[in-house]
């Protein structure tokens, strides 16, 4: 399995040199998504907790570095880990309430719902930082102030989280960590008993999870120059976070990847086929189908599903 | 509202299955309404039992179809499920319906009356009347007849009604039926008030969860109850804090409840 | 100094009194049943113990430890495993990673982790099933899981919650046997069982519970023989 993910970065690599302008803009958002299922992976995933309103996090990241480098000229390159380091706060906040008081399930999904909402209300209601109309954030095309002419730079950033986040996931999986989250995400009272201190793990897998999520949000409000509290802290963002990795199998290395190498395409084409009127809705039906569909047949995800399939043939 | 929550009571309490559709469901009673309003005339107040038909059938072919095959799976399944037709419902309304509020004019409830020192907006005691009627009736069907005898038992012990030759699964059918049929006709009747669109299917979903748990899941009282609480204290929210901020109060409200009180008031289960 | 010492133990639930003044202890090494009629309170009891419910009154000292505001992890880490009635397996999990969960407490490499509970393992008699999914294990494969798991723990002492119901007779001979052995090896075992000839075999010491009261106590032909004990358990039949 191993050769395959170098070889796919090799590939990864050299790709920018032969795709087009269009191409290239859809293979960052493949790779961006790619890394924001990743980092849901670790708590939605392997640690089995939905969360729901990951979007949050982007929003709390997005936020931070832009506003930091409004007021105080930090450079966003700092302002990204402020972000995330403030996301992961938030997490912890989250993650602590929701497990301390033994929301599970439903509950939990719930609650990160309602947190990511009442931050979107807030910030939409914030003047200081543009309230609903959003942040304006200026173009400068200064690589200093994560700013880029080039897309390209764009796609070897976003190929870089990715990297990092597969690699931490890696990393995990490998470890104690990752093997006691696998387990609580099967039986926590079982966990419990058997020694795992489930509040401590899940806390740890949370707070990892929303601070890369939270270095996100200053790829995306730089990328596309624009943060609105609708956009980037709402449930149709959360939506994107998480479908990704839940089709391609949550839980798996590859899982977020896969999703989003189905996905992202299949979303910008049916945007491109349906989106009159200035709305990007018709993707989301895509997705709602897709989900009812994944859930019913596949409900492992896709890799899961093809390790089985090759597992067979082979046997 | 109320109405609603009972609605989303009934297929939670009965069924554990977590309906993330419910405010898109919702949604899309008060377009009915809306189409049999503007094309083919009819009030909403009357147009209601359509909706709630239209949505009944709805409902029993999600559970039947979709929600039945998955009835064994761990609960996260069933969640993305529903979110899942949310998420269709919500954007082929969108799709349909184009993303501007629009609001159901309905002559009967043009009128505000003058009760002593305070005026009544028709609409909405008419909405609130025909909402307690569909109370009372939804609470003699499940408590009076055999079928709503056979849901009650289903939802308190799956098993012990299959025991005694109860057809669990058309019991769900028809218990998630008439969950989507409250809230076909909670959409229809609350068409007149307010100014809606799709988006509004989140929030609605929200909110009735909020209802739900703070009432109590599984109790429909609690759940009636709750309505009557959480409407009261959104209103309360708007008048003191900016109207926008009504939202704020409801999601506070929830996460406060989530914590502290997940049976709710009236609840019979704890999580 | 004992394994177990309980004193004074009480826990309601609503309207019901669960456990009502309960004393008794385990010494080191020793095997303890606690047995009565369903309902007395004996898996309450263990609730109490390992740190999953908390008592309305009365102590619990663990090797010397009071355990009160403990939750069940830290009691693990200090030496105490249960099993449960209804058996939880990690069903997705392969059934060697199932008894690593148990073993990484005590190793946190996960090598050395997995070589300590594939040695339990082989001690179970699960060896072979060591690839594949806990979910596919047969009824007596599971009980035998659930004790691998708990000593891959390397517990001082042992909470068993009815292992052996639902097995036939040579199953729980089998499990008899294992008990036997880890007993042997210094391990405090308290357990609940309802098969008693397992009791009789395997208990040094019998605490007969009823309607959350202890009734009885002592060896176990002296128990066996006890009016008390004799009626509450024909009592419950009638």
């Amino acid at each position: 399995m191993r050769w395959l993910g170098v070889a796919a970065t090799a590939v990864a690599l050299v790709l920018p040199a032969v795709l087009g302008p269009y191409a290239l803009a859809i293979a960052i958002n493949v790779l961006f998504f790619a890394y924001l299922g990743q980092a849901w992976n670790l708590v939605g995933g392997y640690a089995g907790q939905l969360s729901a309103g990951h979007a949050v996090f982007v929003g709390v990241g997005g936020y931070t570095a832009a506003v930091l480098a409004a007021e105080t000229g930090l450079t966003p390159w700092i302002g990204m880990f402020v972000g995330g380091a403030l996301a992961a706060a938030l997490g912890g906040v989250i993650g602590y309430l929701g497990f301390r008081f033994g929301l599970r399930g439903f509950y939990f999904v719930l609650l990160t719902v309602a947190f990511a909402e009442v931050c979107r209300i807030v910030v939409s209601n914030w003047e200081r930082v543009g309230g609903a109309v959003g942040f304006y954030i200026t173009f400068t095309g200064d690589p200093r102030r994560l700013s880029f002419q080039d897309d390209r730079a764009w796609y070897y950033i976003a190929l870089a989280l990715l990297v990092v986040a597969t690699g931490i996931a890696a990393a995990v999986e490998r470890r104690r960590f990752g093997i006691y989250l696998t387990a609580i995400r099967e039986d926590e009272t079982a966990c419990e008993a058997l020694g795992v201190d489930t509040l401590r793990y899940k806390l740890l897998a949370m707070m990892l999870s929303s601070f890369l999520t939270g270095l996100a949000g200053a790829f995306y409000a730089y990328r596309y120059s624009s943060l609105q509290p609708n956009a980037v802290f709402g449930v149709p963002l959360s939506v994107e976070i998480i479908i990704r990795p839940i089709v391609g199998g949550a839980g798996t290395l590859a899982g977020p990847i896969v999703g989003s190498l189905i996905l992202t395409p299949l979303g910008e084409a049916s945007r491109a086929l349906f989106g009159q009127g200035g709305w990007h809705g018709a993707h989301l039906i895509l997705y709602g189908v897709l989900l009812v569909a994944v859930v019913l047949f596949v409900p492992q995800g896709v890799v899961p599903w093809l390790r089985d399939l090759l597992r067979r043939r082979s046997a | 509202m109320s109405l609603m929550a009972v609605g989303l009571s009934l297929i939670f309490g009965v069924m554990r299955v977590v309906n993330f559709a419910h405010g898109d469901m919702m949604v899309w009673g008060m377009y009915l309404a809306w189409l049999l309003a503007s094309r083919v005339g009819i009030d909403p107040y009357f147009g209601f039992a359509a909706c709630a038909a239209v949505l009944f059938v709805f409902g029993l072919l999600v559970q039947r179809g979709l929600v039945d095959r998955i009835v064994d799976a761990p609960h996260e399944m069933q969640i993305l499920l529903m979110l899942g037709v949310a998420l269709i419902l919500e954007n082929t309304a969108l799709l349909a319906f184009g993303p501007e509020p629009v609001r159901v004019r309905s002559p009967l409830a043009a009128a505000t009356w003058y009760l002593g020192p305070l005026y009544v907006d028709v609409a909405r005691l008419l909405t609130f009347a025909v909402a307690l009627v569909l109370t009372a009736a939804l609470y003699l069907f499940l408590f009076r007849t055999d079928l709503g005898r056979s849901i009650r038992a289903a939802a308190d012990n799956p098993y012990g009604a299959l025991v005694i030759g109860t057809d669990v699964r058309r019991v769900y059918a028809v218990a998630f039926g008439v969950g989507a049929a409250c809230v076909g006709a909670a959409g229809a009747l609350t068409a007149p008030i307010v100014p809606f669109s799709p988006s509004l299917g989140l929030s609605a979903s929200v909110a009735s969860f909020n209802i739900v748990i703070i009432g109590g899941l599984g109790s429909l009282l609690g759940a009636f109850i709750g309505g009557l609480l959480v409407s009261v204290a959104e209103s309360l929210g708007a008048i003191f804090l900016a109207p926008s901020l009504k939202e704020l109060v409801s999601f506070s409200l929830l996460i406060v409840i989530l914590l502290f009180r997940p049976a709710g008031l009236f609840g019979k289960r704890v999580p | 100094m004992s394994a177990l010492e309980v004193r004074g133990l009480a826990k309601r639930f609503g309207g019901l009194q669960a456990v009502k003044d309960l004393s008794f202890t385990v010494g080191e090494g020793e095997i303890v049943a606690l047995i009565g009629p369903n309902g007395a309170g004996k898996t309450t009891v263990f609730g109490l113990v390992s740190g999953f419910i908390e008592p309305d009154a009365g102590e619990v000292t663990f090797r010397g430890r009071a355990t009160r505001g403990l939750k069940p992890h830290a009691l693990n880490a200090l030496g105490l495993a249960r099993t449960f009635q209804i058996m939880r397996p990690f069903a997705r999990l392969s059934v060697v990673r199932n008894v690593m969960i148990g073993a990484l407490g005590r190793h946190a490499d996960p090598r050395a982790a997995e070589s300590r509970a594939r040695a339990v393992l082989d001690e179970v008699g699960l060896a072979a099933k060591a690839a594949q999914p806990a979910g596919s294990l047969t009824l007596a494969e599971r009980k035998r899981l659930e004790l691998a798991r708990a000593l891959a723990t390397e517990p001082v002492l042992l909470l068993l919650d009815e292992v052996m119901s639902g097995l036939n007779d040579r199953e729980t001979e089998v499990i008899i046997e294992l008990v036997r052995a880890v007993n042997a090896r210094g391990t405090a075992i308290l357990l609940i069982e309802h098969v008693m000839r397992a009791v009789m075999s395997l208990a040094g010491r019998i605490v007969v519970l009823s309607y959350g009261e202890r009734i009885a106590e002592g060896r176990p032909d002296v128990v066996a023989r006890d009016p008390r004990v004799i009626e509450a358990y024909l009592g419950d039949e009638a």
